[in-house]
């Protein structure tokens, strides 16, 4: 199949899975399951260097080089449109001007999910400072119809709560979502196995992002495979069409031209 | 002077650059951004940013995450 990039911010992708880097046993497992995700588009978190921390040690950025992948620096751990805002800041300093970012305004720690009030704060302040959003967002068709209006690259909504491995809570709404978008819609957050990831892309979602489902598998490096896999069988399926449901069988083999 | 960094305080000389820091922590060159006093300050002026009693610095870099 050709020509059926994933365009994000105006940069073509071949890969329609987009992985994080959190989670992993080390730096090692990290890059194979990443490599064997086929991902292009890689997300980071942005923290404090630790004090005393062995210097030798080798950086994220360094396995997960920003001259073979496409960074994609959260705001993972922000509960206010301000935190976030100096997030991304530090995060373009640090990656040399590079503005594509993910946007995510928590809102409650029980369920990770997005505070949407701050979400819209925050991505109104971004955009104003020249960041590509890629946003977070609950799965309110209506939000996120607005999180396309203000100028949101991207517009991510969750189809379970982060890190639950529940699936595709609301396929409904996510369906809804995509219907009325102009801008990629992923899913991010919720896909627990490789048949979450194919449903996601059967709807006709644009790209799945994915951390702890491959990261928590019991092989990730596996499970990365399976998920790269889910993800192409699942657009190719949407694109295919699939067929109508029937109440009733239809058989397949010719009824003309049985012996007996 | 006393200067906070990540949040720990730390005394230095006069005429202390973020650049000094960086080196008396064995992190200089790497991927990072630092910010004092919640203004960043480019690695441009790592070398003449000088630290002012009580700067609250902060030094971040990209870590594995979601």
């Amino acid at each position: 199949m050709h020509d059926d990039s994933l365009i994000i911010a105006g940069k073509a992708y071949h890969s329609r899975l987009l992985v994080g880097t959190g989670k992993y046993k080390d730096l090692d497992e990290t890059r194979d399951a990443i490599e064997a995700s086929g991902a292009e588009i890689v997300t980071v978190a942005i923290r404090r260097t630790n004090i005393g921390q062995n210097p030798d040690e080798p950086n994220l950025l360094d396995v997960i080089s920003p001259d073979k992948y496409t960074i994609l620096p959260n705001t993972a751990g922000c509960y206010t449109a301000k935190d976030a805002v100096r997030t991304c800041q530090l995060a373009r300093e640090l990656l040399d001007g590079h503005d594509l970012v993910k946007l995510e305004v928590l809102g409650d720690e029980k369920t990770l999910y997005p505070n949407m009030v701050d979400t819209i704060t925050a991505a109104e302040l971004l955009i104003k400072d020249g960041f590509k959003v890629m946003v977070y967002t609950s799965d309110d068709p209506i939000i996120a119809k607005q999180l396309e209006e203000m100028g949101c690259v991207a517009v991510m909504p969750l189809a379970g709560l982060i890190g639950s491995g529940l699936g595709i809570c609301n396929p409904h709404n996510i369906r809804l979502i995509k219907e009325n978008a102009k801008v990629p819609i992923l899913v991010d957050a919720g896909v627990g196995t490789a048949s979450d990831a194919a449903i996601a892309m059967e709807i006709g979602c644009d790209a799945v992002l994915m951390n702890t489902a491959i990261a928590g598998a019991k092989k990730p490096v596996l499970m990365a495979s399976a998920m790269k896999k889910a993800i192409e069988g699942g657009r190719e399926a949407f694109l295919a069409g699939r067929m109508p449901k029937k109440a009733y069988a239809s058989a397949s083999s010719p009824i003309d031209g049985t012996f007996f | 002077m006393e200067i906070f960094v990540n949040g720990k305080n730390k005394y230095v000389q006069d005429s202390y650059s973020i650049q000094d820091l960086l080196v008396s922590m064995d992190i200089e060159g790497q991927r990072l951004a630092v910010e004092v006093n919640e203004q960043i300050i480019t690695k441009s002026r790592h070398n003449d940013y000088f630290f002012n009693e009580s700067d609250h610095v902060e030094i971040v870099h990209a870590i594995g995450g979601g």
